[in-house]
């Protein structure tokens, strides 16, 4: 169908035409907005909305780009910050992303989001744009990507759905982010019938620049060009913009499929070189990438965030579908395309690097001298409005919540009360077989499966990956300057409690930053959680978010950026709250990493626990096993968190540990498996010391999830400088045995031996024997 | 055979091989072009940024293919590549007198044999999944361009990394390969893409052009390549720079 036929189909509703005519019925409703919400547009405006008006504020004004349930907590983020926090920060929340000073002229920036509802309907295509849209992000701050991590939640692993969904979203990611050159270096499974309907797919880039390439999203010089790049405007993605079809004269037009948009990881590829170069080149004043609501989202905030208005000729976008509606048009969720502004000296510059990476781009319009967002089709404006109250002046509400009622009756079914105490392991054989179930348990179990499916070493700078503590990746191949990158979650904490839950996410994404050796120095987050309409989820959101910002001002990490996820739930049953924690740490020389296992030629090094354990089994891998969920997660110790992480960092830069790992969900059990495992080298420990010292059973010993605990590995030579160091900060240290590399085994003395095949056959099965 | 050049220590024989100017092919959607050069840098090569669409070889020595998803690998992997304006001087310059080597890595091998440069094709994995693993191979020939520094029937640790991975060739061909030596390179330990009798790579039978599937330019500095220490990529590298400055064969 040509263009020509297609505008002759629609009844463009212009400005005009919605001034004179007050009384047309709008779909506001089946846009998702709120009778008061329409009323706010109509006051704003003076006048109904046109068609393609009421699209823009419908998609702007939505959940997922408005935050407005959550904006009157989200503010924390920015309260909760000292100067010294400040320090680093180039650019904070409210860009793409958050910008961090690396040193040497280089700066780092990262980002993670949620892409789950789409990833739930169509697993691959879901998780795939779900890594392009992220990506996307880190390109218009003026970075070049240089790594992802996907942080994964699904529902019981053996149930039928989960098939469908863990074989769609893992291919997925490897499909799109392997094509990308990205090495994907980290993330984390866990499997819970909680997430059965709502699998929980964040998406984590990271990119580096120099700071002279920084850009943002704003347009300004009067005169500058707009122009949009990349791939064409289809119809996918569009979602409650089909209700819009009363633009349209008649129903034979194809149809909006599909809801979830399809990814083309070749034009990515092509746009992020072609990105690079024009910043390189310095061609842009300002770029914005389209993602939710396409080039609603970025007009008004391109306009908004600049000094002038825009002015944008609709009918020059380029498209797949020449059907589509100027409303259409407008929500369209395409993947990889980019919007910039360009003063008129570089159009030709612009048009070669686009001719060079055989990119389609069209010019939209110009940057305007009034505060204007005017939009026409064939020169009838059909958008005329302030961009600020499309793009920043959206509602906010302050939901009601309260404590749920069910909380204290949660919080005093504890697991040593339960059933389960009767039945505990005691002898060596029964710790020994505990010890097996829990490493091949879905959550324990070794991921290998996979991240064998995404692409590791693209680029050459992957210094760590998974199933290491933190990945990290080199920035300056001169210097060995790079970044260390850790995300976690425990829902379960988090259901338990929310408050210590965010900050027990926080903690370990901290922990496992500082324990590869890295200094923790920034933080993104992406809150997974059930519809803020629900007082009790309403509630469980507002006290993570009070406690991360706490956690984060306590640790003097500042939160950069992030995404919230709302309404992930099933009819009343919401998930867990699951706050996704990403902390980035920074390192002088990426040489000093500390990897998470022992290597042979660590034959006879000491093996050393830091920390105190408690009798802290609540809400622990172990209770997930035994089918219990109750009482308190375990107690939160940030001042104790922040001193391990120095000791960890101190001790990795004055060479004094050879391996390192934090001890997290399976406590010391999973830790010293996966220890032995990394390399396959053994090790022979005792428990006698530990448990005297904290009047503890071996049983506690091995399955205690107690926090702020990491075991190293420390040569012979070292020894007396590492306890010496440690003995002068004050921190629990016991020595729990020696690294074995003839004896091919894990020994507990006195209690059991399990050799490494036994072990390993345990740890990597269960993920093949599901999925094949 | 000379001694292979540690990571640092140039001196003999590499102050000559520095000389020498190894070209790097980048195509819309390749991947690991940057690599790809810093292999040729750590063995003290030079490396060459080549262009798809130019039509100049700037008078490089030799030329590696990388990997990645060439036009996003839509059609099959490395057809469209196949048809750039610097496959063609490759190809011809591969098949002159001169004898340009060429080595291409995973979707540079398939560009090889989508260009016949060298025989059989690759299909997607029997396992049907995306594999990125460390990878054990033998190498079988250590008389091509691109191996002369390993020892024969050495076993070196590489990392892998494809979809389209499984090599296949009907039984002339692949007994014409092996009778001529030209199975360069096979897995060692598992077959992870189901390839006809475990090949990894393979040469034309003048033995300049190799092609395999593994990724030696990931395995050419200690801290990145397998299991963090590999090296055992940068011998592919050292191999060329020889030959060109006819240290060895």
């Amino acid at each position: 169908m040509s263009a020509e036929v297609a505008e002759k189909e629609f009844n463009i509703d212009t400005v005009d035409n919605a001034a004179a005519s007050p009384d047309v019925e709008l779909p506001w409703a089946e846009l998702g907005l709120k009778q008061n919400e329409f009323e706010e547009i109509v006051k704003i405006l003076g006048r109904r909305p046109t068609a393609a008006e009421l699209a823009m504020y419908s998609v702007m004004w939505s959940e997922h780009c408005s935050y407005k349930s959550t904006k009157n907590h989200l503010r924390q983020f920015g309260q909760k910050v000292t100067e010294e926090m400040k320090k680093d920060l180039m650019v904070g929340i409210g860009e793409n992303a958050g910008v961090t000073d690396l040193g040497d002229g280089w700066a780092v920036t990262f980002k993670i989001e949620s892409h789950n509802s789409p990833s739930f309907v169509e697993p691959y295509q879901g998780a795939a744009t779900g890594i392009g849209g992220i990506v996307r992000d880190i390109i218009s701050m003026g970075a070049r990507p240089v790594a992802v991590m996907d942080p994964l939640r699904f529902g019981a692993i053996d149930h039928p759905d989960s098939q469908r969904v863990v074989h769609g979203v893992v291919s997925g990611i490897g499909g799109y982010g392997n094509s990308l050159g990205l090495p994907n270096i980290g993330g984390e499974t866990v499997f819970d019938p909680i997430y059965q309907g709502n699998p929980l797919v964040n998406a984590l880039a990271v990119g580096t620049l120099r700071h002279e390439d920084l850009r943002l999203a704003n347009a300004s010089g009067v005169g500058n060009k707009v122009v949009l790049f990349g791939a064409r405007t289809g119809g996918d993605g569009i979602g409650g913009a089909s209700v819009l079809a009363s633009e349209s004269f008649d129903d034979t037009k194809p149809s909006k499929r599909p809801a979830v948009q399809v990814g083309d990881p070749f034009a990515e590829k092509v746009l992020i070189e072609c990105c690079l170069e024009l910043f390189k080149n310095s061609l842009v004043e300002g770029i914005q990438d389209l993602g939710a609501a396409g080039i609603s989202c970025a007009t008004s905030e391109l306009a908004s965030n600049g000094e002038g208005g825009m002015r944008v000729e609709l009918t020059d976008v380029l498209l797949r579908d020449p059907t589509l509606t100027p409303g259409e048009i407008l929500m369209s969720e395409s993947q990889e395309r980019m919007m910039a502004v360009v003063t008129p000296e570089n159009v030709a510059a612009f048009e070669a690097v686009m001719a060079k990476w055989n990119v389609e781009y069209s010019w939209l319009g110009e940057v305007t001298d009034d505060d204007r967002l005017i939009i026409t089709w064939n020169g009838e404006v059909i958008v005329d409005v302030d961009p600020k109250t499309v793009a920043h002046d959206g509602p906010v509400y302050d939901r009601p919540y309260a404590r749920p009622e069910w909380q204290d009756a949660l919080q005093a079914d504890t697991f040593r009360g339960s059933v389960n105490a009767a039945i505990l392991p005691s002898t060596g054989d029964e710790l020994k077989a505990a010890v097996l179930e829990l490493i091949a348990s879905p959550n324990m179990c070794s991921k290998n499966w996979i991240t064998d499916q995404y692409d590791r070493y693209v680029g050459g700078n992957t210094a760590l990956s998974s199933p290491d503590d933190a990945g990290v990746v080199r920035v300056d191949e001169e210097s060995g300057l790079g970044v260390a990158i850790a995300t976690d979650a425990n829902g379960r904490y988090t259901y338990l409690d929310p408050y210590a839950g965010a900050q027990l996410a926080l903690a370990e994404s901290y922990r496992n930053v500082a324990t590869s050796g890295a200094v923790p120095a920034a933080v993104s987050d992406c809150l997974n959680y059930g519809s803020p309409e629900d007082s009790d989820v309403m509630w469980q959101l507002a006290e993570g978010i009070r406690g991360l910002s706490d956690a984060c001002m306590e640790l003097g990490v500042p939160v950069t950026g992030g995404n919230v996820s709302l309404y992930n739930q099933t009819g009343d049953k919401a998930i867990h709250p699951t706050p996704v924690v990403a902390t980035l740490g920074k390192f002088d020389d990426v040489a000093r990493r500390t990897p998470s296992g022992w290597r042979p030629d660590a034959d006879g090094q000491a093996i050393y626990l830091l920390g105190e354990t408690y009798d802290e089994l609540d809400g622990s891998e172990f209770a997930n096993l035994r089918g219990h969920l109750g009482g308190l997660p375990p107690k939160v110790d940030l001042a104790k968190e922040r001193l391990l992480g120095e000791l960890l960092i101190n001790a990795s830069r004055d060479g004094m540990i050879d391996a390192a790992h934090d001890l997290s969900e399976g406590g010391l059990a999973a830790a010293l498996n996966e220890m032995v495992l990394r390399y396959g080298v053994g090790a022979r420990v005792a428990l006698d010391d530990l448990c005297e010292r904290d009047g503890i059973d071996a049983f506690t010993a091995l399955f205690s999830e107690s926090q702020a605990r990491a075991v190293v590995a420390v040569p012979r030579s070292e020894e007396v400088r590492f306890n010496d160091m440690v003995g002068a900060r004050g921190y629990a240290v016991t020595r729990l045995g020696v690294v074995d590399a003839e004896s091919g085994a894990l020994e507990v003395q006195g209690q059991f031996t399990a050799t490494i095949d036994e072990l390993r056959e345990a740890h990597e099965g269960t993920l093949p024997k599901y999925f094949g | 055979m000379t001694d292979l050049p540690l990571i640092g220590d140039y001196s003999t024989p590499t102050t000559e091989l520095s000389g020498a100017r190894i070209g790097v092919v980048t195509f819309p959607g390749t991947l690991d072009d940057r690599d790809a050069a810093r292999g040729v840098r750590m063995a003290g090569g030079e490396a060459v940024a080549l262009w798809h669409a130019d039509e100049d070889l700037q008078g490089v020595d030799a030329v590696v293919i990388p990997g990645g998803f060439s036009y996003g690998d839509y059609l099959r992997a490395g057809a469209i590549a196949r048809f750039a304006p610097m496959m063609d001087r490759i190809i011809d310059a591969a098949n002159s007198d001169a004898k340009l080597p060429v080595l291409g890595i995973c979707n540079g091998f398939q560009i090889l044999t989508e260009a016949h440069l060298l025989p059989g094709s690759m299909v997607k994995n029997d396992h049907l999944k995306f594999i990125c693993r460390d990878q054990i191979l033998r190498v079988e020939n250590n008389t091509t361009a691109w191996t002369n520094q390993f020892a024969a029937g050495q076993e070196i640790s590489i990392p892998l990394k494809n979809q389209d991975g499984q090599y296949v060739a009907d039984e002339k061909v692949l007994d014409e390969l092996e009778a001529e030596g030209r199975v360069v390179f096979r897995y060692v330990g598992w077959n992870p893409n189901g390839s006809r009798r475990d090949i990894a790579g393979i040469s034309n039978a003048a033995g300049n052009v190799v092609g395999l599937m593994p990724h030696p330019e990931h395995a050419v500095e200690a801290g990145y390549g397998p299991d963090h220490t590999g090296t055992d990529g940068l011998g592919f590298f050292t191999s060329v720079l020889t030959q060109l400055v006819g240290g060895t064969k």
